[in-house]
């Protein structure tokens, strides 16, 4: 009661050792990125998408068909491809709940996407400081968002078994083109996530281990970083 | 050569009596669903058709109960809700079902009972086939049959979708799609149709197409001879022209007859999806692939130096001693 609380000191000791948004002093320097329970969350949605998109695919064009042979046969593909659609779009939105707030976008997006030939060749310094996600991670949490919802209508619409006599034959023409076009768009926004994750260096470890290194904070979200040191979020511990 | 023959001329005469070899084999396929590359036939049988006369069928149901026979499909016992249609819908044990509407004409103010006995087409440009996901589900014989082959059906109803009819159904049982087959096993034999030969009042003849359209000339001639000015032969371009035809003494207006579509074609939807769709998709996302996978290979990867690393740690240190100093200050 000594200390009101506003005037309170930042004890560096008080982080719970691996606690989201936090850094290990080390040497060397590593900041959490990802507690475990986001990461299961976005594994489970990862290995359900790649399922979706190898099924999908399987009853997307003829030459793909043997994909089917991954979910022991066409009968079974058919079957599970809803289902697995299911898990995704309740793991996503777990995941979506948490993380939208800060995937809101602000002026540096636009700053960010002015500069996108910077971006791509890399000359990150002259690019302005970031928070926790830039536009390029915004665009793909946004992209993936719209889409899934588009997919889990669309795709409830054309799943025989159950909801087939939910809407018109005219109507589930359009909802099974439309669930084709949505797929190839979250396939493509799916490769552009997958490649900025492995050709940014240093990123993998954020859904692997939860940590990435100081340098690929101050790099790349440089604001997140200082926002975290100046909010005292340090474990000290080695 | 001996054991086997062209298409089967009537469905009234009794087939020859010896053992038979099949016609309908894999090599007489003019199309296969999900499949480019489909050997042209080496010899074309003589299209096929059945032709349905509206006007001279009575409506006793001998078709539907010949076909539940032939197709030993038993389906359950309905509950009658007042009209004639009997089951209520097609279903996957139903493959044709007559519908009846009572339509009162406008120029005559009499009242008509429309009879007409629905199922598949056998459309020359088959949707469902066009639909089809799964390689030899759906094919379509050079005689004009189009059969669906069950080993090979997903059940994910895209056939439902790609009909311009509404035919096909998909079995609750064993989740694979089900139509009139033409009696594709009979005709292959040298059979017509089971309908055809159990229809009382011949309404329902089968042979080969050209012969069915001259019957179908002479039948129109005595429909407007009789003043059924707008009688006509139903044979839709939409779709190529069907295997299945109707004579209707109001051709002009087919959807009177339980909505019959008046120029049904394959949904542009499905066109869309099965073509522009599926090509450019494909290559849309392989280039994307392929595109990534170059850029990986040959662009600079955008790594983190140890200069920014140091940074990292002098902020890092910093934040620690600030707040080291301020913990020490209170």
């Amino acid at each position: 009661m000594s200390t009101p609380a506003n005037t309170a000191p930042t004890k560096v000791s008080s982080v719970k050792a691996g606690a989201e948004d936090s850094i290990r002093r080390g040497p060397p320097v590593e900041v959490v990125r990802y507690g475990p329970g986001k990461r299961i969350n976005h594994w489970v949605t990862a290995i359900s998408l790649i399922l979706l998109l190898l099924s999908g695919l399987a009853m997307f064009h003829p030459s793909l068909f043997f994909l089917t042979e991954l979910f022991g046969g066409g009968q079974m593909t058919r079957w599970i491809h809803p289902w697995i659609g299911i898990v995704l779009f309740f793991s996503f939105f777990i995941l979506f709940a948490q993380l939208w707030k800060l995937n809101l976008p602000n002026r540096d997006d636009v700053q960010w996407a002015s500069q996108i030939g910077d971006v791509i060749g890399g000359h990150e310094e002259k690019l302005p400081e970031l928070g926790k996600y830039n536009a390029g991670q915004k665009f793909i949490f946004w992209g993936m968002a719209s889409l899934i919802i588009v997919l889990i209508v669309t795709g409830i619409m054309a799943w025989e078994q159950y909801f087939g006599h939910l809407t018109s034959i005219p109507t589930q023409r359009i909802a099974l083109l439309v669930h084709s076009l949505a797929a190839v768009a979250i396939i493509l926004v799916f490769i552009l996530h997958v490649y900025a994750a492995i050709w940014t260096r240093g990123t993998i470890s954020a859904m692997t281990r939860g940590t990435v290194t100081g340098g690929w904070a101050w790099r790349h979200h440089r604001k997140w970083l200082k926002d975290i040191a100046g909010r005292g979020r340090i474990d000290p511990a080695e | 050569m001996a054991n086997t023959m062209d298409s089967p001329r009537t469905a009234v005469s009794n087939p020859p009596v010896q053992p038979m070899e099949t016609n309908l084999t894999q090599k007489d396929l003019i199309r296969r669903s999900a499949t480019s590359e489909l050997p042209r036939p080496e010899r074309q049988l003589t299209p096929v058709a059945k032709l349905i006369d509206v006007s001279k069928c009575i409506g006793c149901k001998a078709c539907q109960s010949a076909c539940v026979e032939w197709n030993d499909t038993n389906p359950a016992v309905g509950e009658n809700v007042g009209v004639y249609t009997n089951p209520h819908d097609l279903t996957a044990d139903m493959y044709t079902l007559m519908r009846f509407t009572e339509w009162v004409n406008p120029e005559t103010d009499n009242l008509e009972w429309l009879i007409r006995k629905d199922g598949c087409m056998h459309c020359a440009d088959p949707g469902c086939l066009k639909a089809c996901p799964a390689p030899g589900a759906i094919v379509q014989y050079s005689n004009g049959i189009v059969d669906f082959v069950h080993e090979n059906c997903i059940g994910c109803g895209y056939c439902v979708k790609g009909c311009p009819f509404n035919i096909p159904r998909i079995s609750k049982a064993d989740h694979r799609a089900y139509k009139c087959t033409l009696c594709s096993d009979r005709v292959a034999v040298g059979q017509g149709p089971a309908c055809a030969k159990a229809c009382p009042t011949q309404a329902i003849v089968f042979g080969t197409k050209e012969d069915m359209k001259k019957h179908a000339d002479e039948r129109i001639a005595d429909l407007k001879s009789r003043g059924y000015t707008n009688a006509g032969l139903y044979d839709p371009p939409g779709v190529g022209g069907t295997h299945v035809m109707y004579v209707l003494h109001h051709n002009d207006k087919p959807h009177i007859y339980s909505d019959l579509p008046d120029n049904p074609a394959i949904s542009a939807v499905v066109e869309t999806w099965k073509g522009a769709t599926k090509y450019a998709g494909l290559a849309v996302m392989g280039l994307a692939a392929a595109g990534s996978i170059l850029h990986g290979l040959f662009a600079k990867a955008n790594r983190v130096s140890k200069h920014e690393e140091e940074e990292a740690k002098e902020l890092v240190d910093e934040s620690v001693e600030h707040a080291d100093k301020r913990v020490e200050d209170a």
